[in-house]
């Protein structure tokens, strides 16, 4: 995954705070979160070879399936929760960013935005399911369950009456500020209930 | 009170290096290489040595029979100092806490203040939750693997059919049997079912199949099929290694264990503040995974720093002895970050 990311996600982070991270993959992101802010650490995966090479990074790891909800978790029992590109490939992201929002005092949220202008070309031009950078898979063959825009997002969190505390748009492991939910791949948020 | 043990590689000049290793209901102190005495292979061999999982060019390996086992340390087969005779039923009941005072008393006779690790499966794995909870000041990391924070009416089913099988040996006489003919009989029957719920159903198919024996008997109920020649080859052949009496002992020990002991989940590793590892396998239907994330769940109540992975084998609850390739990667990678000290990411 894009450094970028990882700094951003870092930065909204407070030092020694504890952190959970839903889908941590091979613990990437929960690495550098360590490194950089001497966080507590626990990831969630399901996936088991992801889950090895947690082990074998040190890493504190369940394996769980966060689409049957953070139930043996309390109320705010974490700092931060993180649904970092996990959002878009759980069965309910609705569900889980309540669960979230419940388990956490904050939550950060990162999704690939399907509304990226390259996006939209392949899609109006080419007439087909875009394939990119930030959404690199075939239609057939993808994680991916749920595809949403920045403006969606937005949206819903303004539905929901989910504060957002920090927002920061990425492409091209650059920030961007002008009209990101075209020029954005990618949507950062901090957040909280 | 005797314990046999022994043990692999060499205790560093910090003694930082010890894993205990703790083994299930028919183990012995043999865990790994070949016996000198009979060149019998240890029990968790794949795992433990030289450059395997258990590296002992790294760790020094400590491994002992249990109380009331009847592998060299004291049990119902051993001398009762006060009558002179064997201890047969007269031996008190054990209990799994029973067994680790035992090894805490052995670990401080080797001068060992801390442990780097406690390891085990299945029983071995209860030893580790009773280390957890009695000495948690005493090691730095955990592993319990397929195994639970108490018996299930099923898992004391099973056991008590073993135990009745024994007992109801003629030759069982109340315990009194030493010196005369064993209750091999029960014995093997008890193994035998012991061995069905150690196997799944897809295992025993792979295993097996309906294969018929090559060197079947002419009589009506004979071994036909090769699952009921393994069944009693392994039923006989524990009758050669093991006391019945122990067995009696231990599945009791099996199925009295309750790390709960009415405590609150939330309140059963309170404090606990070395890592955790717990490892279940998909197909143990003996110790199913459930039981494993009831662990899971107590370490993330008391806030315990523990990781949880459910291994995809077919081999039921045998997996922990013999699907040991993923197992192997877990516990090697968990005991280099547990040695590293924090067992944070090391860069």
């Amino acid at each position: 995954m894009n450094k970028i990311e990882h700094e951003v996600i870092s930065s909204w982070i407070e030092i020694g705070a504890s952190v959970l991270d839903l889908g941590c993959g091979d613990g990437e992101l929960l690495s550098s979160i360590i490194q950089r802010k001497q966080v507590r650490a626990q990831g969630i995966e399901l996936n088991e070879a992801a889950i090895q090479r947690c082990v074998a990074a040190g890493l504190s790891v369940f394996q769980e399936d966060i689409d049957t909800g953070l139930s043996e978790y309390a109320d705010h029992s974490f700092d931060y929760v993180v649904l970092n590109q996990t959002f878009q490939q759980v069965k309910k992201p609705s569900f889980v960013l309540q669960e979230a929002l419940r388990v956490g005092k904050h939550v950060i949220v990162g999704f690939p935005n399907f509304c990226y202008i390259t996006d939209r070309f392949q899609i109006f031009f080419r007439g087909k399911v875009p394939v990119t950078a930030s959404l690199p898979y075939e239609w057939f063959d993808t994680p991916n369950l749920h595809f949403l825009s920045i403006a969606d997002f937005l949206e819903y969190c303004r539905k929901l009456q989910i504060y957002i505390e920090q927002k920061t748009f990425i492409s091209k492991n650059r920030q961007v500020r002008w009209v990101p939910n075209l020029f954005a791949e990618t949507g950062l948020f901090l957040l909280s209930k | 009170m005797t314990l046999a043990y022994e043990t692999y590689g060499e205790l560093n000049s910090e003694k930082s290096n010890a894993v205990l290793v703790l083994h299930g209901l028919s183990g012995d102190a043999h865990a790994a290489g070949s016996s000198k005495a009979d060149g019998s292979v240890g029990w968790w061999n794949d795992l433990i040595g030289p450059g395997k999982g258990i590296d002992t060019d790294k760790y020094y390996v400590i491994c002992s029979n249990v109380l009331g086992g009847c592998k060299g340390s004291t049990g119902p087969s051993s001398l009762n100092p006060k009558t002179g005779k064997l201890y047969a039923a007269d031996f008190p009941l054990v209990t799994i806490g029973d067994m680790v005072n035992a090894q805490r008393r052995l670990i401080d006779h080797l001068r060992i203040n801390k442990l780097l690790a406690v390891i085990g499966g299945s029983m071995g794995g209860m030893q580790v939750l009773q280390w957890m909870v009695s000495y948690p000041q005493r090691i730095r990391a955990a592993m319990p693997i397929a195994t639970t924070l108490k018996h299930s009416p099923q898992q004391i089913a099973f056991n008590e059919v073993g135990r009745q099988a024994v007992m109801a040996d003629s030759n069982w006489k109340n315990g009194n049997y030493y010196g005369g003919a064993v209750p091999a009989r029960g014995l093997a029957v008890a193994r035998m079912i012991g061995h069905i719920t150690y196997m799944s159903d897809a295992s025993m198919a792979e295993k097996f199949g309906r294969r018929i024996r090559a060197d079947k008997e002419p009589f009506k109920f004979s071994a036909d099929f090769e699952v009921e020649g393994y069944l009693r080859y392994r039923g006989d052949n524990f009758v050669k290694r093991f006391d019945a009496n122990s067995y009696l002992y231990i599945t009791k020990a099996l199925d009295l264990f309750n790390i709960l002991n009415g405590h609150r989940l939330s309140d059963v590793f309170q404090g606990f503040k070395a890592k955790v590892l717990v490892l279940a396998f998909k197909s143990d239907w003996l110790y199913p995974a459930y039981q494993s994330q009831e662990i899971v769940k107590a370490c993330k109540l008391a806030g315990v720093d523990a990781s949880y992975c459910e291994l995809s084998s077919t081999y039921g609850h045998d997996a922990f002895l013999l699907e040991t390739e993923e197992e192997t990667q877990l516990i090697s990678n968990f005991l280099r970050t547990a040695a590293n000290g924090n067992g944070e990411h090391q860069t």
